[in-house]
């Protein structure tokens, strides 16, 4: 067993500098890396491109980096809700690129298994498809689109054992386990860390070997975006 | 009298059929799930990762972990399923979703959308819908026919950036039932009380209306 352990959000930062490229799994708030996040926040690191569905709220998830403009670039597919985002947006203090959000799925997915770029229909015709390269199949068009090169991918489970393998829980596996794939350094943050053997290899998530460092968080707030209910009769 | 929502919704659910998978959009699209007909089984997908989506959970058993694509929160039915944003978009792109219901700012007569952006002002993003209407065999775009100013949303050509080219082949509105074929409009059904003469006023794009037209019936 090849131990991925390390004690604390300090020591599974180690090495995160200015001017690096991150992953950071999660939709909405759901599944976010809360305490890695807080870590950056922590670090004051800046200039930093930003791979993530979505960017938070303005009091929390990414939300709290682009407060402290630690941020220069989002890749995103969805930034509603984030008025501090908008206002930064529209006076060019951060550049974001929108793409489709199954074009940035495959592309973390293409990033973590080694297929440099793809062909997608997804936004053909679109601005989405400017400058890139373009070639029909079978009578359908389609748009070239290329992985990613993460320095960090800094991802949220459930459950975690020793070696590195997750265990993700409803809709919080999200956009995590390929972001798990794609990173150079993939740290996990679980909810609850195990020894190894105490997982059912048969129930893991993103196996061991794509994460580098996990460790158990604390002080989850799990936020959530839209409370719906279904009104009692 | 022009539709509500929940009657746009009603219309749409009657497009549903047995054993289809179904991505509802959010808003209107949203309120398909209410109105599924009497003897037919479907199950609604919701992209950020998850089959056999539920209805809203009774309060107190709200879950953080389990949301729809809207953000809120949601419960999954038995024989459901959860997964990653890849798997999801490939059930999607494979064409294993045989539709997609969503709303719209503009919609072409040759079958164009927009709805993710309007430049300098409105810019969120277009999140699952470009990948949606790029794969989709049965589109179906569920909105108001005019905007908040009285203005067509049924055009010659989108006026917006586009979210796809040449992909709806079905529009519900408060006014009518049009299908897009042939570069037109092919008016199908008027909402209750509603004249041809008022879809004809309210349509900017090319209108075919062919022989008789039925009113819906909503049940």
């Amino acid at each position: 067993m090849i131990n991925k352990v390390v004690q604390n959000v300090e020591d599974a930062l180690e090495g995160v500098q200015s001017g690096m490229t991150f992953m950071l799994g999660g939709f909405g708030l759901c599944g976010i890396p809360e305490n890695s996040i807080s870590q950056l926040v922590s670090l004051g690191v800046t200039n930093l491109t930003c791979i993530s569905n979505n960017a938070g709220v303005d009091d929390f998830g990414l939300g709290l980096l682009l407060q402290k403009r630690q941020i220069k670039k989002m890749i995103s597919s969805y930034v509603g809700e984030n008025d501090e985002f908008e206002r930064q947006m529209l006076s060019g203090e951060l550049e974001v690129d929108l793409i489709p959000q199954g074009t940035l799925a495959e592309r973390c997915r293409a990033t973590g298994a080694g297929i440099p770029a793809f062909y997608t229909p997804a936004g053909y015709g679109t601005e989405v498809a400017k400058g890139k390269e373009t070639r029909e199949f079978n009578g359908k068009m389609y748009v070239l689109e290329h992985a990613f090169q993460p320095d960090f991918a800094f991802v949220k489970a459930w459950k975690g054992d020793t070696a590195g393998n997750l265990i993700f829980k409803g809709t919080a596996r999200n956009f995590n386990p390929m972001m798990a794939m794609a990173g150079k350094i993939t740290v996990a943050e679980v909810e609850e860390l195990l020894p190894a053997g105490e997982l059912d290899p048969n129930q893991i998530h993103t196996p061991g070997i794509f994460v580098q460092r996990i460790f158990e968080g604390n002080n989850y707030k799990k936020r959530i975006e839209q409370r719906t209910v279904t009104p009692k009769l | 009298m022009s539709l509500s929502k929940q009657e746009i919704a009603q219309r749409i659910a009657q497009e549903l059929q047995d054993r289809w998978y179904v991505n509802l959009g959010i808003g209107i699209p949203t309120l398909v799930a209410n109105y599924i007909p009497k003897g037919i089984d479907v199950e609604f997908q919701s992209e950020n990762g998850l089959l056999g989506m539920g209805p809203f959970p009774k309060e107190g058993e709200e879950d953080a972990d389990m949301i729809n694509a809207g953000k809120q929160t949601v419960t999954v039915l038995d024989g459901g399923s959860i997964f990653d944003s890849a798997t999801s978009f490939a059930m999607i792109r494979g064409q294993h979703v045989q539709l997609t219901v969503l709303g719209a700012m503009e919609v072409a007569e040759n079958g164009d959308i927009a709805n993710w952006k309007i430049p300098g002002k409105m810019v969120k993003g277009m999140g699952g819908a470009m990948d949606l209407v790029a794969s989709a065999e049965n589109i179906i775009v569920a909105m108001m026919h005019t905007n908040k100013r009285g203005a067509s949303k049924l055009l010659k050509a989108c006026s917006l950036p586009l979210t796809g080219v040449g992909c709806v082949k079905k529009v519900v509105t408060n006014l009518a039932v049009l299908e897009i074929k042939n570069g037109a409009f092919h008016l199908l059904e008027r909402a209750p009380g509603v004249s041809v003469d008022d879809i004809k006023n309210a349509t900017a794009g090319t209108l075919v209306v062919d022989g008789d037209i039925p009113e819906m019936v909503l049940n």
